[in-house]
């Protein structure tokens, strides 16, 4: 049944008249309202126009304490990896043979490594490290490849700025039918 | 009947498609089986004893013949380093038909099968719309639904083909990530016009509730045309490995952005470029550019009978069988070569072929007891052409492994033997 409440609730979200009508044909308008501010701990998503980066920052060398004791073993004492799907440093795209595709060689953009530590790593127990503690690893990892300095402190107005050395090596093809 | 009224259609054995039909397994039967003219001896039939006491009662969930239990996904050793991530792949060669049972739907996870409590599952939808929303399972259950039978691939299936040299593999091992099923679900669009998306939105992103969060982002045209909020699988609740209590579906695209276990929709000016649409899951041309967000997948088809590590135990007459699928149609013609490719037979086909689904296919074949390579080539409602494997491999290099959707070769042997080979 549609209730006089959820009516209410349509109209007063809709920019206008039709789609008011709209929500009545469909019958079914049963989404709860909520606010953007309530989704700060649930939406980790962070793009390279430096939306989503949280509060907080760090070092490279605060990262590398990080690091060895949460990421070497997979990656390796310095990002050489213990797979080709693990390595993180290193790599040409340009390179005469099949090219090493790493985060320094291939990754286009920065913010990718934020957004994907933050919700995925490490893969033992994701989510367990504090913004600071993302902050700093990341920068570790992009100082191993020598993107930016070990001193460079990163939040999200330096994050910002870092640009990657493969970021015109992507095709956008999403609209290719 | 006699060998001479079976039409032969190509070379080394092909037979017209028509006896599949009608003067069919009769004749087939006859020519194969000379062996039964005269009767054995040893062979008398007796009642068996299960029909000679009752059986087991009705019960509340269905299980398989205990004499079927060999047909299993076939997954990949655990890593420890790399918990809940792999695959597992579905039997093709076992299975008929168009439709893969839920129980051997292929899987790809990226941190596991979440143990989720529908009660506690919320899927939100926010960003550039008017209204952020919240959905509970429960009201979800309440919109209008539709059901719709597509093929699902990941867009990593295949891909050892693209390596210099032919693997031993079977179907399965090697083609097994594409399964086929019918998905109900509600119009993802129904949801998004409900929370009123803004118009400088261009791009879903899509997240899942697994341990890796993961997520891709889908352009809103694409996300506005037939994607799809699936609950039900072959008419039960999706199941936990394929994104139990919901998942997104977006038909005839790389299986990896039909996120599973979906909690948010965030709408947006850019994608997000997440890990799984730069790193991984992107095609590295020869020219080393990369090609990002490359969705639909190719014109394809594969034999799963005859097949890879199988045997032919004695000459005579094999109904050659496959699938074929499209990420931009229905199948309109698939023609069958057991010469490597220089000539070609049509396949039958089921006359209505649903938009991005699984096509089964059949032709006879007469094995003779010499050697033989039997490939299939797909073409779409689209027009689309399945290419050789060396023209596929020509244009886009192999730097990267996704969207492989070249012709397969099955090469038989004197012997009867089948094995995956480049021809």
């Amino acid at each position: 049944m549609f209730t006089l409440k959820k009516l209410l609730t349509a109209s007063a979200v809709s920019a206008s008249l039709v789609i008011g009508l709209s929500a009545v044909v469909q019958a079914q308008s049963l989404g709860i309202p909520i606010n953007e501010s309530q989704l700060q701990d649930f939406d980790l998503i962070a793009q390279p126009d430096g939306s989503g980066y949280p509060q907080g920052s760090g070092t490279a060398m605060q990262g590398k304490a990080i690091f060895e004791r949460r990421c070497v073993a997979c990656h390796g004492m310095t990002g050489e990896g213990t797979s080709a799907n693990t390595r993180l440093v290193g790599g040409d795209m340009q390179s005469e043979e099949r090219p090493i595709r790493t985060v320094g060689s291939y990754w286009p953009h920065a913010s990718t490594l934020f957004d994907y530590v933050q919700r995925a790593m490490p893969a033992d127990a994701p989510k367990s490290l504090t913004s600071d503690e993302v902050y700093q690893v990341i920068a570790y990892v992009l100082n191993l490849n020598g993107i930016i300095e070990d001193s460079l402190i990163l939040n999200k107005e330096t994050l910002m700025q870092v640009e990657m050395p493969n970021k015109d090596g992507f095709i956008d093809s999403s609209q290719a039918l | 009947m006699s060998k001479q009224e079976l039409e032969k259609v190509a070379a080394n054995g092909l037979i017209n498609r028509r006896h599949l039909l009608g003067l069919g397994l009769a004749g087939m039967g006859t020519v194969a089986s000379t062996s039964l003219l005269g009767a054995d001896a040893g062979l008398n039939l007796e009642i068996p004893g299960w029909s000679k006491a009752p059986g087991a009662n009705a019960s509340g969930y269905g299980s398989r013949s205990r004499f079927t239990d060999d047909m299993q996904r076939m997954a990949g050793n655990p890593n420890p380093l790399y918990p809940g991530g792999g695959s597992s792949r579905s039997p093709l060669h076992q299975l008929h038909g168009s439709i893969t049972p839920n129980s051997l739907h292929f899987e790809r996870h990226h941190a596991g099968i979440p143990d989720i409590d529908p009660a506690q599952h919320k899927l939100v939808i926010h960003g550039l719309v008017r209204q952020p929303l919240v959905f509970s399972y429960e009201d979800l259950l309440r919109y209008p639904m539709v059901s719709k039978i597509y093929f699902l691939e990941c867009s990593g299936n295949s891909g050892s083909l693209f390596g210099p040299n032919p693997a031993d593999g079977s179907a399965q091992s090697l083609h097994g990530l594409v399964s086929g099923a019918e998905w109900t679900g509600i119009p993802l669009s129904t949801l998004l016009d409900e929370a009123g998306v803004y118009p400088e939105a261009r791009w879903i992103n899509a997240v899942g509730a697994d341990a890796a969060s993961m997520g891709r982002s889908i352009p809103l045209n694409r996300a506005m045309d037939d994607v799809m909020l699936a609950l039900f699988q072959n008419g039960e609740p999706v199941r936990p490995g394929q994104g139990y209590p919901m998942r997104l579906f977006v038909p005839g695209c790389e299986g990896n952005i039909s996120v599973k276990w979906l909690t948010q929709i965030k709408l947006t000016r850019e994608p997000t470029h997440f890990r799984d649409e730069t790193s991984k899951y992107t095609d590295t041309r020869l020219d080393r550019k990369s090609q990002q967000f490359t969705f639909p997948m190719g014109t394809k088809s594969v034999i799963t009978a005859p097949s890879g590590q199988m045997k032919l135990e004695r000459q005579g007459i094999y109904q050659v069988t496959g699938i074929a699928w499209s990420g931009r149609g229905s199948i309109r013609r698939v023609e069958v070569s057991a010469d490597g490719g220089r000539t070609w037979a049509d396949a039958m086909i089921d006359s209505h072929q649903s938009e991005k689904a699984l096509a089964r296919f059949r032709i006879p074949w007469q094995w003779s007891g010499g050697d033989a390579v039997l490939q299939s080539r797909a073409t779409d409602s689209q027009g689309n052409v399945q290419p050789t494997r060396t023209s596929l491999v020509t244009e886009k290099g192999n730097i990267s492994t996704y969207h492989f959707h070249g012709i397969q070769s099955w090469a038989v042997n004197t012997a009867g033997d089948v094995a995956n080979v480049y021809a």
